[in-house]
């Protein structure tokens, strides 16, 4: 039911991808985005994949979870591979009407659809490993030198936090609201859309009261302690670069630059297309 | 008859994922129409899960759920029915409350059950009585009502839908003790006068002993005793080896007994304690 949503899942766990620093994998996953875009050919690609698969291995993640990752972004895949192979010109290999299949068009197809299941299982990778308030302070961190053009770096950050601790609590509240209106006979499930909608009043009022309720006393509390933007403010937790950050990097410069190399020299390999 | 009974009710969270939690099992239990039973257990014990069975909230893992002797889910399509035959309060109950005014909130449930405007008015006005509010309250915003008051409008928009069994989950959580005292009182008149089955779940041993006519201690899971409140209490040991308290003055006169006097071990309430006292202080003086 309305516990299955799952935003940013977080799997805790004590691999060194969970260790590595926030900063780091977010600035890695974007390397591996680029380097799936850069890869020219099957070969390129492979060896991204490969990577990809590769560190789930090293976060201990269950595999199954990739495929889980990639479920909601199936239909989007379904629907570019479709268009790249019948829209794409070049060498017809099969023709019905004005439908056409061309070698291009496959080829094309096959490379869209690998890099966006990778770049979807790479970044479930990153927040797989790394717990919402990491990631934000990571973020936070990262987009600093914004601040220097005015961009309120830190509220943002801070919203985004606030946003992602009040998930589940919310969840919960909808639950409960949920079984109590349910326990004075409120219908949810029956009736056309408009009836459905009103149904839901019962829910969204007292949701939002609560949710406005909560908002308030948030705020009272953090002044309380005597919260004043970002200004000034210290960290408990020091994020520090440590080894397993330079080899992270290192590693995955070595792979982009492995990628490169295959885009330039493919031709010296044995040929797989 | 038994209006609620429960045969090898068992229910276990989130089944078959490494979150899986045994909740319940095997629970058996049949309570009489028209009682007012106490229910005592820890946090985490199963009785939140328990009371979420009797109108089908939940579904039982194992077992079955009889309301009034019909199987609760015979017919998933008709489980709307026992909802109105077994009316639900849960915790803090003031913050599902929506409507417009409090007789549109009160009315939510009567309407729901399909009842005519003349019978939902009636039904609104003596809930609002029973729960000791006048009627000028009625066309009030919920959202202006003081804590106590809020409750006690969420209480009576389950009173309204006239239920067989009403299911109190904690009903004086976070009430000072006055507002505590009148909730209760109002809960048990409303019981005495409509003569219906009241379950009340409370951590206040003292609000059991004073209110209810029995008590059923749910512990792990499954029910650990189920007896009149003189009975339960007077079980002081098994209780206390449960981590469960007894009300203040058996502890006292368990401890009477042990120290000096023989005072009887059937004694919850203070109007008890007081009646034994006065008596072994006359015994006392007869000899």
């Amino acid at each position: 039911m309305i516990r299955d949503i799952t935003i940013g899942q977080y799997f805790p766990g004590q691999s060194a991808i969970h260790r590595m620093d926030p900063r780091v994998k977010i600035l890695l996953s974007v390397l591996y985005i680029v380097m799936l875009f850069v890869a020219g050919n099957l070969w390129g690609l492979l060896l991204g994949v490969l990577f990809g698969f590769a560190a789930y291995l090293l976060s201990g993640i269950p595999l199954s979870m990739i495929g889980k990752s990639m479920r909601p972004v199936v239909p989007i895949v379904i629907f570019t591979a479709v268009l790249n192979l019948f829209l794409t010109s070049g060498d017809v290999l099969w023709q019905w009407h004005f439908l056409k299949i061309t070698k291009e068009g496959i080829e094309t197809a096959v490379f869209m659809s690998v890099r966006i299941l990778c770049l979807i299982a790479g970044t479930s990778l990153l927040t797989y490993t790394t717990s919402p308030i990491a990631l934000t302070d990571g973020i936070e961190r990262l987009l600093s030198p914004l601040k220097k053009v005015k961009l309120p770096v830190h509220e943002l950050a801070m919203m985004m936090t606030i946003a992602l601790r009040f998930i589940p609590t919310l969840i919960e509240e909808t639950d409960k609201i949920m079984s109590a209106q349910k326990a004075r006979g409120a219908d949810l499930e029956s009736g056309g859309v408009l009836q459905r909608a009103k149904a839901l009043l019962p829910i969204l009022i007292p949701l939002f009261v609560s949710a406005f309720r909560r908002a308030d006393e948030l705020a009272l509390a953090m002044e309380c302690r005597c919260y004043h933007g970002g200004e000034g403010r210290t960290r408990m937790k020091q994020m520090k670069l440590h080894g397993r950050d330079l080899v992270s990097g290192l590693v995955t410069a070595a792979v982009f630059a492995g990628v490169l190399l295959l885009n330039r020299y493919v031709h010296l390999l044995p040929t797989i297309w | 008859m038994s209006i609620i009974k429960t045969e090898n009710l068992t229910h276990t969270y989130s089944q078959g994922t490494p979150y899986e939690r045994v909740a319940l099992r095997d629970f058996n239990i049949e309570i009489e129409e028209g009682e007012f039973v106490g229910i005592i257990g820890h946090t985490g014990s199963g009785k939140s899960t328990f009371i979420q069975h009797l109108n089908g909230l939940l579904a039982p893992t194992e077992g079955k759920v009889y309301i009034g002797g019909e199987d609760l889910w015979a017919d998933k399509n008709d489980l709307r029915r026992f909802r109105f035959q077994v009316g639900l309060v849960f915790q803090y109950p003031e913050y599902q409350l929506f409507g417009e005014t409090v007789a549109a909130d009160i009315a939510f449930g009567p309407t729901n059950m399909g009842l005519a405007p003349e019978e939902i008015e009636r039904r609104v006005r003596e809930a609002i009585r029973f729960v000791g509010l006048g009627p000028e309250i009625l066309e009030k915003s919920p959202f202006e009502l003081s804590g106590g008051q809020k409750r006690r409008v969420a209480i009576a928009g389950v009173m309204a839908m006239s239920p067989r069994v009403l299911v109190l989950d904690e009903p004086t959580a976070g009430l000072d003790p006055r507002g505590r005292d009148t909730i209760l009182g109002e809960i048990r008149e409303y019981h005495e006068e409509q003569k219906n089955t009241v379950l009340l779940v409370s951590h206040s041993m003292e609000d059991i002993a004073q209110h209810a006519k029995k008590a059923l201690v749910i512990a792990d899971g499954r029910p650990a005793m189920y007896d009149t409140v003189e009975r339960i209490f007077a079980r002081t040991d098994e209780l206390t080896a449960m981590g469960l308290a007894v009300p203040q003055i058996s502890r006292v006169f368990a401890g009477l007994r042990a120290a000096c006097c023989p005072v009887p071990d059937n004694i919850y309430t203070v109007e008890g304690a007081a009646a034994a006292i006065l008596n072994a202080v006359k015994g006392g003086a007869d000899q």
